[in-house]
């Protein structure tokens, strides 16, 4: 049994990366999170790309579209779409959720 | 260790074209795909899937594959016969789909070699560079999230031991959860990924974190959900009646004249943090079974002094 504990931060939408933080956390190129950017999978805080800041929410973003690209072998502009109809249907799972619960 | 039909997994012929094999690929990753599906066995077709794809795609491996031989079924008891793969060039390396380090004993056994030395390759290279980050998911009780907990959590990552073959090694550690921690969240431990090579830093360890099932909750968020059953005379009585959370059991007003289903809120009594969750608490009507003399008289009492139509709006 180890007997340090290790205390880690949470990557919640307080917490910011920078690009090269996040494309080290995710084993991708800054050129591949830069598209993504332009695909506008992610929106970061910040004018240039050098003050760009990308909330914790994004590594969770960033890498469901990487596996979705290798995976699926699907481009950047079907991995934007797969991104915003899959948050779509969250939505509406958690509407449905609610209903049937009330309905119960 | 168990045949697999590479075949079967991925719905096709044995004399199915290259690109029948990628079509097929291509339709069942869409649907098991783990970020995409909600089936509970998504994640182990995939793999499953990946690994079908690895060897079928690749002319090569597909050739040695199928030199095996059509008599093998599906979980039948298999060992590979020997110099089975004499003749066989491969070139090693470049395998899509799944993730590498997870195919099974089967494919281990008979492509081992060149995915071994693929990835072994990568490793020698003289320089400093910062270590590989991790990413692993961790489950965790719903209740630690308002508390906050310490939990020991065992990981097991493929390293390559001092003769070139990757094996698994298992560590244990010690991670605390932070109060106020929420479903898919991830906690970011500096320095617990790979170690760096050379001078370089090690990378560091994400842990994505996901509630244990509960019996009792529902969890959306920091917002918590509960059903509460009650009785009809609570309910059009009004009382006071002790309802559980996760922090522990608090009183709830239940107000005169409660409808089945009347959903409360209990300010802050979700998960903890800025700002905390509410506790949503849904007032669920339940009727006492007529399973006596008793009970049943004392329906018949409200039958006949109760000019009650609840289908009165009906027209019938």
């Amino acid at each position: 049994m180890p007997d340090k504990t290790l205390t880690g931060i949470i990557l919640d939408e307080r917490v910011e990366l920078s690009l090269s933080e996040l494309s080290r956390a995710c084993s991708v190129s800054t050129e591949w999170i830069v598209e993504l950017v332009g695909e506008g999978v992610l929106e970061p805080v910040g004018q240039h790309q050098e003050h760009w800041r990308f909330s914790g929410l994004c590594l969770q973003r960033a890498r469901t579209a990487m596996r979705l690209q290798q995976d699926l072998e699907i481009n950047l502009a079907g991995v934007a779409l797969a991104l915003e109809l899959m948050d779509e249907i969250e939505a509406l799972r958690e509407r449905l959720c609610r209903f049937e619960a009330q309905e119960r | 260790m168990d045949f697999k039909d590479y075949y079967s997994v991925m719905g096709i012929k044995r004399d199915a074209s290259q690109d029948e094999v990628k079509s097929a690929y291509r339709k069942l990753a869409r649907q098991y795909h783990p970020d995409v599906s909600k089936r509970a066995d998504a994640e182990e077709r995939f793999k499953e899937l990946g690994e079908a794809y690895a060897v079928l795609k690749d002319p090569e491996k597909r050739a040695a594959y199928d030199q095996l031989g059509s008599n093998w079924k599906a979980g039948q008891d298999f060992q590979p016969p020997p110099d089975w793969d004499a003749g066989f060039e491969f070139s090693g390396g470049g395998f899509g789909g799944g993730g590498a380090s997870a195919y099974s004993d089967f494919f281990e056994s008979l492509f081992g070699r060149g995915f071994r030395s693929s990835r072994s390759d990568r490793q020698s290279s003289g320089f400093n560079a910062r270590g590989e980050d991790h990413h692993a998911k961790v489950l965790v009780d719903l209740e630690d999230a308002y508390r906050g907990a310490t939990r020991s959590i065992s990981l097991r990552a493929p390293a390559i031991d001092s003769t070139g073959h990757v094996t698994t090694k298992q560590r244990t550690l010690n991670v605390r959860i932070p109060k106020g921690v929420k479903q898919g969240q991830r906690i970011r431990l500096s320095g617990q990924g790979t170690p760096g090579v050379g001078q370089g830093p090690a990378g560091d360890l994400y842990l994505e974190i996901e509630f244990n099932p509960h019996r009792l909750y529902r969890v959306e968020g920091r917002d918590v959900y509960l059903d509460v059953p009650v009785t009809p005379w609570e309910a059009a009585l009004g009382a006071t009646i002790k309802v559980p959370t996760p922090d522990g059991a608090v009183e709830l007003k239940v107000p005169e004249g409660t409808t089945h289903g009347r959903k409360l809120r209990l300010k802050k009594r979700g998960i903890p943090g800025e700002p905390p969750g509410d506790l949503y608490v849904s007032l669920l009507l339940t009727l006492p079974a007529a399973d006596s003399e008793a009970a049943r008289q004392l329906y018949r009492k409200m039958q006949q002094d109760h000019a009650y139509n609840p289908r009165s709006t009906m027209g019938v």
